[in-house]
This record gives structure tokens, sequence and C-alpha cells, in this order.
């Protein structure tokens, strides 16, 4: 059976990674950026393209390239991040919108086209409307499918063109028959069909559809149906999210925490009820807050369970309060207060059990106690991380956040201690002094070599001890190649007099105590 | 601590009489075994942590890791208040599981709040204590560990410790003057408690022992702490 394509209006706006990352960032648009994912570039400004970079090409070549290039690091949640406030504009001008991918939707053409009266002014009144959003460049295609829509808007404002390109209904087939096969299949089918011989989508749109089939299975065939003009894939209108952010202005601007967590509450509750009316709990949210003098702050906030309205208050009131106590003034008075839910999941599979929680939720009540107390990053927990100083391999985390990656544990780190880990670590070295017989420091020249055998000890203002024991020293070299972050001390061990042992540094400054084994 | 029978004035005799009584009623028979590290069997009054009891642990980290080790390993959460040089790496060697570790590691002057609201949830508490504490505050204190049966560790003296364990020497081994590095170390423990446990003992631990290599506690779980020597004398 044979459907007739539905005309299908697609609106595009390129390099839309690009646009979202600069806007999230503060960067101009027109400026040379590139995104990089995995050591590679994955979208780039038209701009860094003028410049020779194109998708694919590894950092430093793309550098290389483009000298003045800024890079950002790709973000996909970024991507659908700010394109959702351009869906919801297009949704109010032109009902029922498929969302294709960030920044391509797809919708019908019939009814925007009666509406606007033709389809070249319905593809003006969307631009518009997206371009009162700040989004600048975007074009319009209207052809037979999504997919030769799609190629339309890409032809569009190529060169100097209007940004509206319109194919004649039937004439979708002429249209695409000039581009690359590879548009409709992927690189390896692409590449074989290269050595086939068919090169354009109008080539293999001659072949005989059975045999495509016979060939290349279903998904041959669906290519086959897209290069033919004759795609059956219909606009499959997006049914628009339930909107659960809460946000509240303060008139007057309120610049006491207390005051603002007080005030805040009504909606947190708000926030969470409308949640629960849908039999949604959230484990990830968002708050974003302006103050008066202009200043914003946003930031990711997880929960190992759920949020309940208190803890959303909590995470307000750690944001805002950074170091500070509860009853401190904040440098600026707020005036906006907003929260987005990141993370959402259905309660069923959060139902507590019949005999209620495990132990471990009892835990979790504890510490969130203690965290609403302290603070946030007051209750961590601990993992152990790849580095060579003792201080940096202990990865502390705060209770309730997701540990960082920690993919070089595994390295081999030379220059760390190999052997027994000190009990007491300090998180700020001591100052000590470590003598000579004579009474001198200790001081070790640019071989490793040390001026004297070292034969008392002492902590800062202490009495100096005799050194039972000690073994040294034992450089750690880190970044040499980079004058900023290098690095070089060397280590010693020594057993005091009261049978106490150390683990000493003497970096460039003197002697410093790093870890005790007591 | 035991309660010298010695003649006192009025106010220091009462409260003597009352540490008596209280060692009384801490020696319950129904108070429950925590699971202990081996080693302590003869280091420790009683021969094992005991749930709501406190116990001090004074001048060593590493001891205080090492009684943490046993609960640990039988699944217990443990937590470890007010000692910001707490080292992680050193801990996990040991046999404490990171995944129930929790730290807080500044609780600046409420830390014994936060030592009562972490002792009903977590079972074994560790802490540094800041400053004096009121004896009213500890019987509070005391009371609320022995309901939820939660050990106490404290790093430091506490009025009215159950038992109170401590180094007295310690010696290393594998360092010498001017090579080689720390492998081991022979510790003499010295522990006291009150009622039954109440005579001094002194034992020699290995602290850690020469089998706590890196190799060696990646593969079956050996003996952090090895009971090597065996003394003990009443004092």
């Amino acid at each position: 059976m044979i459907i007739d394509p539905t005309r299908t209006i697609v609106l595009w706006c390129p390099d839309w990674p690009v646009f979202a990352a600069c806007r999230e960032a503060g960067i101009d648009a027109t400026l040379p950026v590139a995104l990089i994912q995995g050591g590679q570039v994955f979208a780039c400004s038209a701009a860094a393209r003028r410049d020779g970079v194109v998708r694919g090409v590894k950092l430093r070549e793309a550098q290389y390239r483009s000298p003045g290039l800024i890079l950002l690091d790709y973000d996909a949640s970024l991507d659908v991040r700010v394109f959702e406030p351009v869906v919801r504009r297009v949704e109010e001008t032109v009902p029922g919108v498929q969302l294709i991918r960030p920044g391509t939707l797809a919708m019908r053409a019939r009814g925007p086209a009666r509406y606007y009266g033709g389809e070249d002014a319905a593809a003006r009144a969307l631009l518009d409307t997206v371009a009162g959003l700040g989004v600048a460049g975007a074009r319009v295609g209207v052809a037979d499918g999504p997919f030769a829509a799609e190629q339309a808007a890409r032809a569009a404002g190529a060169a100097g063109e209007p940004p509206v390109g319109i194919v004649a209904p039937g004439a979708s087939a002429a249209f695409i028959a000039p581009l690359p096969v590879g548009l409709v299949v992927d690189a390896r089918t692409s590449t074989l069909l290269n050595r086939l011989g068919v090169r354009t989508l109008g080539e293999f749109a001659a072949l005989p559809e059975a045999d495509v089939r016979r060939r290349f299975g279903a998904a041959g065939a669906f290519a086959h149906d897209r290069a033919t003009g004759r795609e059956q894939a219909r606009v499959l209108a997006r049914t628009p999210p339930p909107e659960f952010e809460v946000s509240q202005e303060f008139e007057p601007p309120l610049d006491r925490i207390d005051q603002l967590a007080f005030a805040f509450r009504v909606r947190a509750d708000e926030f969470i009820e409308r949640m629960r009316a849908k039999r949604l709990v959230c484990t990830g949210i968002r708050i974003e807050i302006d103050d008066e003098s202009g200043g914003h702050s946003s930031r990711s906030w997880l929960h190992p369970r759920w949020f309940t309205p208190a803890d959303v208050v909590d995470r307000v009131r750690w944001q805002l309060q950074g170091a500070g106590t509860a009853d401190s003034a904040l440098t600026s008075p707020i005036t906006r207060l907003r929260i987005v839910p990141e993370r959402i999941d259905s309660t069923g599979n959060h139902e507590e059990g019949l005999w209620g929680g495990g132990p471990d939720e009892r835990v979790h009540h504890g510490l969130t106690r203690v965290q609403s107390m302290l603070g946030h990053d007051a209750v961590v927990t601990a993992a152990i991380g790849g580095g060579r100083m003792l201080a940096e391999r202990q990865v502390l985390v705060p209770w309730g956040d997701r540990a960082p990656e920690r993919g070089d544990t595994a390295a081999p780190w030379p220059g760390s201690l190999p052997t027994l880990a000190p009990a007491s670590v300090f998180r700020e070295r001591l100052p000590i002094g470590l003598l000579d017989a004579g009474g001198a420091i200790v001081t070790i020249d640019a071989r490793g070599a040390i001026s004297a055998n070292p034969e008392r000890f002492a902590l800062a203002g202490g009495v100096a001890a005799p050194v039972r024991a000690w073994a040294g020293p034992w450089p750690v070299v880190e970044r040499w190649w980079d004058a900023e972050h290098a690095k070089r001390v060397h280590r010693f061990q020594i057993v005091d007099d009261d049978g106490c042992a150390w683990l000493l540094v003497r970096d460039d400054e003197g002697w410093w105590a790093e870890a005790r084994y007591d | 601590m035991t309660a010298p029978l010695a003649p006192a004035d009025g106010p220091s005799r009462v409260e003597e009489l009352q540490a008596r009584i209280r060692g009384m009623q801490a020696t319950r028979l129904d108070s429950k075994l925590v699971p202990t590290h081996p080693a302590f069997e003869r280091v420790l009054p009683g021969g094992s942590l005991r749930e709501g009891t406190v116990v001090s642990v004074e001048g060593s980290t590493t001891l205080l890791m090492a009684l943490m080790a046993g609960p640990s390993a039988s699944g217990r959460w443990s937590a470890v208040v007010g000692m910001p040089e707490f080292g992680v790496e050193a801990a996990a060697r040991f046999g404490i599981d990171l995944e129930r570790l929790v730290l807080v590691p500044d609780p600046g002057r409420q830390w014994l709040t936060v030592v009562a609201a972490l002792a009903d949830v977590i079972p074994v508490v560790a802490v540094r204590p800041v400053g004096g504490v009121a004896p009213a505050e500890t019987s509070r204190l005391t009371a609320r560990l022995r309901q939820r049966g939660t050990v106490l560790l404290v790093a430091g003296e506490w009025p009215g410790s159950d038992a109170s364990l401590g180094v007295e020497a310690s010696e290393w081994h594998g360092l010498e003057l001017g090579h080689g590095h720390l492998s081991d170390r022979d510790v003499v423990v010295s522990a006291g408690g009150r009622g039954e446990f109440g005579r001094r003992a002194r034992s020699r631990l290995q602290l850690p022992g020469r089998s706590l290599a890196v190799e060696a506690v990646d593969a079956a779980p050996p003996a952090p702490v090895r009971l090597d020597e065996y003394e003990r004398r009443a004092v």
C-alpha cells in the first residue's frame, strides 16, 4: 500500500548545538566556536567552518586550522534544554509539532497553510516566531514528507537565497534526486552502494523496490521510499509535557535566607504536590536564583531517594548560604527563584515496602538531618581516587551527590606511596623542621642529594627531638612540562623519639608533615 | 576507669559511687556483642565490643580503625565525626567498607548534637571531642546509645567510658638510618574498663602487621591486625 506523503513543514536551526552552548556560556555565536566530544569536533560555528574546521576533525587539527577557535564541551542535554522554549513558542503558533531532534521540528503543512493563507506565509510566520526568541538564521522547508522538507530547509538560504525553500507538490522526488545516497542509508551501506555505482538518491530510487528490499531488507526499503519521495512517515505531533517548574518573584527583594525559605515553602509544597497528583516523584532538580545586582546562580541537586517539600527548601538554603550560617544576610537581595525538575520517575519505582523501608533508608534520614544542621557539604562519603599526594587521593563526595568518575585509580602513578597508608592525612600540611647534627635545616639540592643526615625533628613551635630512623628523599615530580602547575617535592619517612612515624614533604618553601602513621 | 575506694570529699565520693553503679549497669548480661576483629579478643575488656558502650581510644588512629573494621565488615554502617585527618585509604586497607562509611569532618561546636543524631541510625560512631563535655550531656547521650545499641568510639578522653584503650609504646620496623621503609610495628596496648573489667591489662599487638601489604588485602581478607605475641598481666 502506498500512501501519498503529506505536505510537511520543517523548521531547521543550523548548528543548534553550537548556538545552545554559546547562549549558555554567553559567547558570541559568530566567533569561531567548536564543540568537542571525545577529543573530536562534534559541531562548529559557521566562522569555524570558514576556517576549515569540520565535524570529526581531531582537536589539535581543528586548533591548527583555526588558531582563534573557542572550545566548549558538548552537552546533549543542554541542546534539549535550550530548545524546549523554542518548541513551546512554536506550539503556540502552530499546533501539532514533532521534535525530530534539538534544532529541527516538523509539522503538517495543511492547517498552517490554510490559516496563514499559503505555505510561504506560514513559513514566514514560523521564522518570525523563532526570531522573536533570538534564534537567528533559522530556515524552513516545505515539501512532500519530512525527509524532503528537511532537505529543502537545508538547501534554502544556502547562497543568499531566501530562508524558505518550497518544493512544489509532487516535485519532491526530482528535488532530492541529485543529493548523495548517504543521506538515507548508514555509512556501510552507503559505501557499498557507491561501489555498485549508485551515488545519488535519484539513482537509488531508480532501482526496483523489490530488489532493494531483497538485498537490503526493511531498512533498505525504508530508505528507498524516502529516496523516491514516497515517504510513509507522518508527522507525529508530540503531547506537550506537563509543566512542573515553579518560580516566584519577590517584591520587594528578600535579603535574608530564613525569610526566603519561609516565603518559598508554599511554592515548594505546590511543586511536589503537582507531581504527586500525576503519580510522579522527582529525584533531581535545578534551582535558579536571580539577585538584584543582576547575578544568576544555577545548580543541579540530586536526591538519593526523592524530594519532599522540606528537601527542596533545604537545597534552596544550601545554594544560597554556601559556607555562611542560616541567619546571615545575603550579599545581594534575591528577586526571583525558579525550580525546574530534572529527573522525574514514577512513584511505582519508589514505593516503600509493606514493612517499611530498609535500614539504609533510616541512615539516609539521619544523615539528611545532620546535613540540614551543618550544610550540604558537611556530611561526606569517601572514595579513593588517583593521584600522587595522599590528600588528593581521597575523594570526598557530599551525601546524596553522585560520585565523580574515577577512571585513573588503577593507573600506576609513579611516585605515589606503594606500601602502608598513613592513618592520619593532614588536609593542610603542618610546618615542621628537620635539622642535622649541627642544628641547620636539612636541604635537598637539584640532584636530589641531602645536605646532611637528619638528626633532629621538631613540630612548629615544639622542641626538637632525636630522629630514630629515616629514609628518603623520594622524589615526586608532577607536570614538569607545565610551568604553572609543575610540582617537585621530596618525601621522607621518619620515626621520632616517641616511636611515632611521620611522612614528611620538602618543597620549595620548606619542610611539611604530610601524614602521620599513628 | 575504676573508682578507687580511697576516702574522698562528699561530692566526689557520690560521683564515684554513681560511676560504680553505672559500671555495674553497663555490663548487663543482655548487652549484645558487636563483631570485632579476633585480635581484640584478649585486648578488650570482655573480649569484644558491646552494643551501647563507650570505648575511648587514645593516641592512635590506627587502633581506632582496627576497632571499626570488624563491625564494618559485618555490614554495619560507621561514621567518623570531627576527624578531618582520618585517612580514608588506610581505613579501606584495614577493611572498613567505604560504601558504608560517613564522614563529618568539621561539625564545629555542634559535634555533640551531630553525634546524638548519628547515633540514632548508625551503629558505630567515632568522634574526637572538642572542649569539655558536661556530665549531664554525656549521661543523656549514654542513655541514647544504650537504647539504640550504638557503639561510641571516642578518640580522646571521655568521662565515664566503659573501656579505654591506649597505646603505651610503639616500635616501627623496616625503617633504618637512611634506608628501608616502614613495614610494620609492634604496639603495647593498655586496656582498662569498669565493673568486671576493672583490671588494667597490657597486650602486644602488631598494628599494622607485615601482612598488611597492598596485594594481600586485595586477595582473601587476611588478618589486618595480627596477634603475634600475647602477654597480659594485672597491674
